[in-house]
């Protein structure tokens, strides 16, 4: 079964609906036994990084999240802000450390050109790495809200959208997932994206 | 870069919608979520909701509605009507919608846009403004209770104002379009757009596709909204696309 990490983060009802709305079975968990023993993690997210991983630490779950990835190489799908705390650090409001699993750091948008900060709207994606389950995004429009984004290789990078700069949309390292965008939000495309980390990424 | 949204809207009375929705082959249609639903398969990118009614016990069947609405639709919903504190907003937020609008409220107390974007971040903040053209002292004036009440506020300033106070997004209505049929305000949106720099929601007028056409093309707008034209099917959303494509507006 699919675990959906509890920690009081704002879009986790909307990411479990999408998954009852697919017919995966996904539970809201914040018992380290279940997240290390489930098939799949989903990391949520939507707000700001600081805060966001005071709450993971409070909560003991860092080192299991990195446990059952490193480890127990459990897949692991992180989307928006859940995507933003699998890097090493981010700089939003101070320095923090994130969870390490992908190289690279979260910086603000650089605000130039008259683009809006948030970027807050459907983006269209480019695929930047052939050959993963996810290539039915090249092309596809998904929904965004955020005012960071990973500066990171762009051997990492799924797929990309342009905002001034070169926002990293979709990512990937080993089996570590994430979407900057929301999929959850983002209508037939998003539904596709966590069905093919569900059925397909995630072994049965 | 973005797309321009096209926004649907959908007046919401105790847990139905109100106007009819007779382009759908609907069982039910009243019933928000089929027809959020129907539009969300259309290509729209976002819909509002508005809460006509407005009354605790009608409070409580919107959030239902949300929560409904959210488990069977998968784009951003946004949701106003008589919303009045943060409690409301977060309930409305956890039953699934993505950003609340404010109106009247945010006249009555300003401040209630800071505690909510404090809260829930700028994102979540849409603040509504109802505008019609004083034409004695020739100024955009801003309007409350749906257009009933006029408040001697400069719509410019006032837009300034909520930006300030922490909205992530203006939902700007033309009441003199409003109804019309005859085009969105391009003077009234020429003249506001450039003063923020949040996302602006152009909405009241739109009769023709030759309408969303113009507004994009003349005006820094992010979005248009509207409701009886499509609710009638008067215009198809994949068809007015197109033809936003062919005047080389970037749209989903």
């Amino acid at each position: 079964m699919l675990a959906v990490i509890d920690y009081d983060a704002g879009n986790t009802f909307n990411v479990i609906k999408a998954f009852d709305y697919l017919g995966v079975k996904i539970k809201l968990t914040d018992n380290p036994t279940e997240i290390l023993e489930s098939s799949g993690l989903i990391l949520p997210g939507v707000g700001a990084f600081g805060p966001a991983m005071a709450t993971l630490e409070k909560k003991q779950l860092v080192d299991v999240i990195k446990e059952a990835v490193l480890v127990k190489k459990i897949p692991l799908l992180g989307i928006c802000l859940g995507m933003q705390l699998l890097f090493e650090k981010s700089s939003e409001y101070g320095e923090h450390n994130g969870l390490g699993l992908i190289p690279g750091n979260i910086i603000a948008i650089p605000e130039k050109g008259g683009l809006k900060v948030p970027q807050m709207g459907w983006n269209k994606n480019r695929l930047k790495i052939q050959g993963t389950k996810f290539d039915f995004i090249e092309g596809q429009y998904s929904y965004f809200v955020h005012s960071f984004y990973a500066s990171c290789d762009k051997k990492y990078l799924i797929s990309a959208v342009d905002y001034g700069v070169e926002v990293p949309a979709m990512v990937q390292n080993g089996s570590v997932f994430g979407t900057q965008f929301h999929p959850e939000k983002s209508g037939k495309i998003g539904l596709d994206i966590l069905e093919t980390f569900a059925k397909k990424v995630v072994r049965q | 870069m973005l797309a321009k949204r096209i926004i649907p809207c959908l007046d919401v009375d105790n847990g139905r919608v109100k106007k009819g929705v007779n382009f759908l082959d609907l069982v039910d249609v009243g019933e928000p979520a089929a027809i959020a639903a129907e539009y969300e398969k259309q290509g729209a990118d976002e819909l509002v909701f508005l809460d006509i009614t407005a009354t605790n016990q009608a409070r409580s069947t919107m959030i239902d509605v949300v929560e409904k609405v959210s488990r069977k639709v998968f784009m951003p919903l946004t949701v106003g009507g008589g919303i009045k504190s943060v409690a409301e907003m977060q309930n409305l937020l956890r039953a699934g919608a993505d950003k609340i609008s404010l109106n009247s409220a945010a006249i009555a107390s300003p401040s209630l846009i800071t505690e909510g974007a404090k809260k829930f971040g700028n994102q979540c903040i849409v603040v509504a403004i109802d505008v019609k053209r004083n034409h004695e002292k020739k100024f955009f004036e801003v309007y409350t209770h749906g257009g009933k009440i006029s408040t001697g506020i400069d719509a410019i300033t006032w837009a300034k104002k909520v930006v300030e106070l922490g909205a992530g997004e203006l939902l700007v209505t033309s009441m003199d379009q409003d109804g019309t049929k005859s085009g969105f305000d391009i003077e009234l949106y020429q003249k506001i757009a450039p003063e923020i720099d949040v996302p602006v929601i152009a909405s009241g007028g739109a009769g023709k596709m030759e309408d969303f056409v113009d507004v994009f093309r003349k005006c820094n707008v992010d979005g248009a909204l509207a409701a009886s034209v499509f609710h009638y099917g008067e215009i198809t959303i994949p068809n007015l696309k197109e033809e936003l494509k062919k005047f080389e507006v970037n749209v989903r």
